[in-house]
């Protein structure tokens, strides 16, 4: 019985022996990469144009934002976002970020969430929305994830999340865990966080909302997941629907304790 | 009216290091749109810099500057209290100036 786990650390050695030299400075010269960026964050752009949003009176109601309840009380918005997405009283449903500002936007100021979803990315309302996760998230840098999972609702999206992440399909059979489901992976030079466990502080789920730098663009967690479907040739997933939150909320629980960096900076 | 920029103004001994980020889209004018139209040029082109007024920094920018772009530089005998003003001028003739206190 003791041979077992020598034999087993040997084989840790010997795969960790064999992993080229160069794999990892190519993965050390992006770190410093973004370490680089992370002092000028265009980030904090979208953060100044969101808190501006959260304050100014609009709509037909003619109202701010400022009594939108995220899940810790109405107006309070320091450590909501590590809470998201989940179960609010008012609408009976799990909500993610997003979601939640809809609702806000909605009920508060009285527009239209149409306005929201039925708008292309990086457009009119859409920027409006990308503002506010930027200045929303930012709020709770350097928390840590603790989503609440005590409600059954907030359980079925887990699982309802879980299965989405595992379901293959498509014109290349994928799955998100084709790409998201071991650890140590990469696509050209990005490492993808294998997210089926806590990737880590500041990894994944962590990292999002985040400044895109070569498209020069916020984008928030709805709009990562949609380029997800994308490059998995899935048809697009319909903004702040089901399936989003719960692939969020899969995530996000599985996240917990890790520290938000959002909103970070991407290549 | 254009976004705000985002300056820091920070001393480090007899100087202060000053980190700006500016929204602009900084449009080349050699992309084209979905339709396959130019998309016609838009840029920073004049940038200036003032200590309590005093001018310290002028540039000329062209196309080939980032979209939101960060700019940084060093201003001698900057102290804490001091007034940082930056300004920029497009090519459309918009402008936009804030204003940062040195830390």
């Amino acid at each position: 019985m003791k041979l077992k786990p020598v034999l087993a650390a040997s084989a840790i050695a010997l795969i960790a022996a064999s992993v080229p030299a160069q794999e990892k400075s190519a993965a050390d010269g992006i770190a410093e990469y973004r370490k680089m960026l992370e002092d000028g964050n265009p980030a904090e752009l979208f953060e100044a144009k969101g808190e501006a949003l959260w304050k100014r009176k609009r709509g037909p109601k003619n109202a701010s934002m400022e009594a939108c309840d995220l899940g810790k009380g109405p107006g309070v918005v320091k450590g909501a976002f590590v809470e998201l997405p989940r179960w609010f009283a008012d609408t009976n449903k799990v909500q993610d970020l997003e979601s939640r500002l809809l609702t806000c936007m909605e009920r508060l100021q009285g527009l239209d969430p149409k306005t929201v979803t039925d708008e292309r990315f990086g457009r009119g309302e859409q920027a409006n929305m990308e503002g506010l996760v930027a200045w929303i998230s930012a709020e709770s840098r350097g928390m840590k994830m603790n989503l609440p999972t005590s409600h059954p609702e907030e359980k079925r999206l887990y699982e309802l999340g879980k299965r989405a992440f595992y379901f293959r399909g498509g014109t290349h059979d994928f799955s998100c865990a084709s790409c998201h489901g071991e650890d140590g992976k990469r696509i050209r030079l990005q490492d993808l966080p294998n997210l089926t466990h806590n990737p880590g502080n500041g990894v994944g789920f962590a990292a999002w909302p985040a400044y895109r730098v070569s498209s020069g663009e916020l984008w928030s967690m709805q709009r990562r997941l949609n380029d997800c479907f994308r490059q998995q040739r899935f048809p697009f997933p319909g903004y702040a629907s089901e399936v989003t939150i719960a692939l969020a909320s899969f995530m996000g629980i599985n996240a917990k304790g890790a520290e938000s960096i959002a909103p970070s900076i991407k290549r | 009216m254009p976004d705000p920029m985002r300056i820091r103004a920070q001393v480090t001994g007899d100087k202060a290091t000053v980190r700006v980020l500016m929204a602009h889209e900084m449009e080349t004018g050699q992309r084209k749109d979905a339709a396959g139209k130019p998309i016609p040029a838009w840029f920073i082109q004049e940038v200036s810099a003032t200590h309590n007024g005093k001018p310290v920094l002028a540039a000329q920018w062209g196309p080939s500057v980032s979209k939101n772009p960060f700019l940084q530089f060093v201003v001698k005998g900057a102290k804490a209290g001091d007034k940082i003003a930056i300004s920029w001028k497009d090519n459309r003739g918009e402008t936009r100036t804030d204003e940062a206190v040195v830390s």
